[in-house]
């Protein structure tokens, strides 16, 4: 597999900042009960205080809960991605995206070394965020987050396109289909794949680098966990000040560090389910 | 019928098609030429509807709001505002401002109608709406707030009106009270429509809500003093000394309305120049794009120019103020463009930095939704036109409140006090100082 050559330690970390080790612990010590993510040493996705699932007794650590299971979730490892679109194809064909819409795009970042000119991908989906800005301004509930999955769907026949959802995702993920006198948006192919039993979304599968890669938050033993779940390299969400608490998490992927993740399991990057 | 026709004339001073007949042939083929280009718009929406919307709209994905929301805001901004001015007189009491009253609320009514009009082209589904804005309400909508509180807005005033020319002032004065309410809450809520999108630094936050009311009470007094002077050049009977005075103190009002909104334009400039989010919007209105709009339009039409002009007028030359506060609605109508498009021209990915979205992003409206928005403006001038004439002119002897106490002057045509152990005759006597 050939990857373009990017100088990946080099590359800026547009996400939170670190938080060292005694923060983390003043931060538990507020007693906050944390549903979301707390990653790499790195504060993540925040849910609401006052939950019932608390920080474990000892003190020094505490138990996440997701809000749903599965939690679906999506790792994009930013580094890996060479701009192929093969995950563009392969969601326009799943879910019959018309021509002047998308619901995944891939965008595009250069910088200019002092050397040389660098490169970078960044896939954008819809974040299926748990404070969804979207579900709140529909005036028609046509938008709604599913119960058990935390995947932001859509009832098209409530759909009165008013486009306000539109003007409220802070991701740009919506678009309106003529097709479906609707919104369409990722569905994380709820409707196309994951409903009739696959595992893994069109794109996450269509990915030939393992840019995407797509499981359930809530499974400690699934590739989305671990890579969150992991110390060695940092985390990040997009546009973390909105606190829309989204659920697709970036990281730059090193190999090496993904390797000591898995803990020397053999990790094939061409199916990140198989893992 | 013809009985009751006769009885409704008296009544409401309705003259029906007979008042129209009588119009000069100017006035009609003016009324003509508006049902023209009213029929035009719709005829040319309902193309655009059956071709379907993202064919011919210059909406997008990233600015999905265009020129029809910015009409829709327009006229339900105008709207509240005429509820609101004409409030201030009879449903507070305030009695300089009584005589206004019916148009007011008759215009208010055709300035929602026409924004119904204008929005119905803009949402893809608006027939779902009907059905399921009340079987499937999310209450955390400020859309669904807005939409619902606008709808029994217009119930209220359309009942206040019933009242109102039937010259029940006690019920007319109570349903215009819950329509100012409800009003006022339902144009608040669509400033927070704009205002809690996140993303959206250019609206964000609590500035909208609080610009939009007083923004609408400008408007509503701008636009009472248009149709008003307009209906002096139509008809010059209509002016009275209670109208002239009622229009002096509009005039006031409106002008401390102007430099209000003057402010909050300066400060909103002033802090977006600052502003790592918005300073790429704030430069696109003063120096960018749009900046025809921003300083012709927005700030010399739609407030220095009238700012001056109502100063100068002293609120007792009618056709200076005719002029100036008709070139405020035009003025008025790019400063609701310059907060709709303006606040979508950034991507939300700006910030990352990436190649596609460094560069604001463009809108031109496009032929159809000119003419859908023309369609909603040209039913509101027809409107307008029409109910001058078969209403008389809004005129009848008495259709405002009057005070406890109070009667009409029959010298004047004001609203006097009587003292005690006053006769009406001393009390004139006293307020037009001939003794
Ligand atoms: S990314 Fe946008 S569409 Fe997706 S859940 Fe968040 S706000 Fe809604
Ligand atoms: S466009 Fe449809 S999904 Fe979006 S807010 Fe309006 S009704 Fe809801």
């Amino acid at each position: 597999m050939n990857f373009p050559k990017i100088d990946l330690n080099k590359l800026k970390n547009e996400g939170t900042e670190s938080v060292t080790v005694k923060e983390r612990r003043n931060f538990l010590k507020l007693g906050f009960a944390i549903t979301g993510v707390y990653a790499s040493g790195k504060i993540l996705s925040l849910s609401s205080v006052l939950n019932d699932v608390a920080y474990a007794s000892g003190g020094t650590d505490f138990v996440e809960k997701y809000p749903y299971n599965p939690h679906y979730s999506m790792v994009i490892r930013q580094s890996l991605c060479i701009d192929c679109e093969k995950c563009v194809e392969a969601c326009n064909k799943t879910n019959h995206v018309p021509e002047y819409g998308y619901r995944t795009r891939i965008l595009t970042r250069k910088y200019q070394g002092q050397l040389d000119k660098k490169v970078e991908f960044i896939p954008v989906l819809c974040n299926h965020c748990n404070d969804a800005p979207c579900v709140r301004a529909c005036p028609t509930k046509a938008t709604y987050k599913d119960p058990v999955t935390g995947i932001v769907r859509m009832e098209s026949k409530k759909c009165i396109g008013c486009k306000t959802c539109m003007l409220a995702c802070p991701y740009d993920a919506r678009y309106f289909s003529a097709e479906r006198h609707a919104i369409d948006k990722c569905d994380f192919c709820w409707e196309e794949r994951l409903s009739k039993g696959e595992t893994q979304t069109g794109c996450s599968s269509a990915c030939p680098t393992g840019a995407r890669t797509f499981g359930n938050l809530t499974d400690p033993e699934n590739i989305v966990f671990k890579l969150v779940h992991q110390s060695e390299e940092s985390v990040w969400v997009l546009r973390p000040e909105d606190g829309t608490k989204p659920n697709i998490f970036y990281m730059k992927g090193n190999m090496v560090s993904v390797d000591n993740i898995l803990k020397g399991q053999k990790f094939i990057y061409s199916d990140p389910a198989k893992s | 019928m013809t009985g009751s026709m006769v009885n409704i004339s008296k009544r409401w001073g309705y003259h029906g098609l007979d008042a129209l007949k009588k119009a000069s042939p100017g006035y009609l083929m003016l009324m003509g030429a508006f049902a023209l280009l009213a029929l035009a718009g719709v005829s040319v929406g309902l193309h655009g509807m059956i071709t379907g919307y993202h064919h011919v709209y210059g909406v997008s994905r990233e600015i999905s709001w265009g020129i029809l929301i910015s009409a829709y805001v327009f006229c339900v901004v105008t709207s509240t505002g005429l509820c609101i001015i004409s409030s201030i007189g009879h449903v507070f009491g305030g009695e300089a401002f009584m005589p206004i009253a019916k148009r007011a609320v008759f215009m208010s009514i055709i300035f929602m109608l026409g924004g119904f009009c204008i929005i119905f082209f803009d949402i893809e589904n608006p027939f779902r709406m009907a059905i399921y804005n009340v079987i499937s309400p999310n209450l955390s909508s400020n859309m669904w707030w807005m939409g619902t509180l606008y709808g029994a807005y217009l119930v209220f005033m359309i009942i206040e009106y019933y009242f109102l020319l039937e010259q029940n002032h006690s019920l007319s004065r109570l349903m215009g009270f819950f329509g100012l309410v409800v009003g006022i809450a339902a144009h608040s809520n669509l400033g927070a429509v704009f205002g809690m999108l996140h993303g959206r630094p250019f609206w964000y936050g609590p500035y909208l809500p609080i610009y939009f009311i007083f923004s609408a009470a400008m408007s509503g007094g701008c636009a009472i003093m248009f149709v008003s002077t307009l209906a002096w050049k139509i008809n010059p009977e209509i002016m009275n000394q209670r109208m002239e005075r009622a229009i002096k103190a509009i005039c006031q009002v409106t002008i401390f309305l102007i430099s209000t909104i003057m402010f909050f334009t300066i400060w909103k400039i002033v802090t977006g120049m600052v502003s790592h989010d918005k300073s790429l919007v704030i430069m696109a209105l003063v120096t960018g794009d749009y900046a025809i709009n921003f300083w012709c339009f927005e700030i010399f039409l739609g407030m220095v120019l009238p700012l001056f002009l109502l100063v100068r007028s002293r609120g007792n030359n009618f056709n200076m103020i005719m002029w100036a506060t008709g070139l405020m609605m035009v003025g008025i109508f790019f400063m609701r463009y310059d907060i709709v498009i303006p606040g979508q021209m950034i991507s939300v990915y700006h910030s990352l930095g990436v190649e596609e979205a460094l560069d604001i992003i463009k809108y031109t409206p496009s032929f159809h939704e000119i003419m859908a928005a023309l369609f909603g403006l040209s039913v509101i001038c027809f409107a307008y036109f029409a109910g001058e004439k078969m209403l008389n002119g809004h005129q009848l002897e008495k259709h405002e409140i009057v005070p406890e106490g109070g009667y009409i002057c029959p010298g004047c045509g004001a609203i006097h006090f009587m003292e005690e152990g006053e006769t009406e005759e001393d009390a004139m006597k006293r307020h037009h100082k001939i003794w």
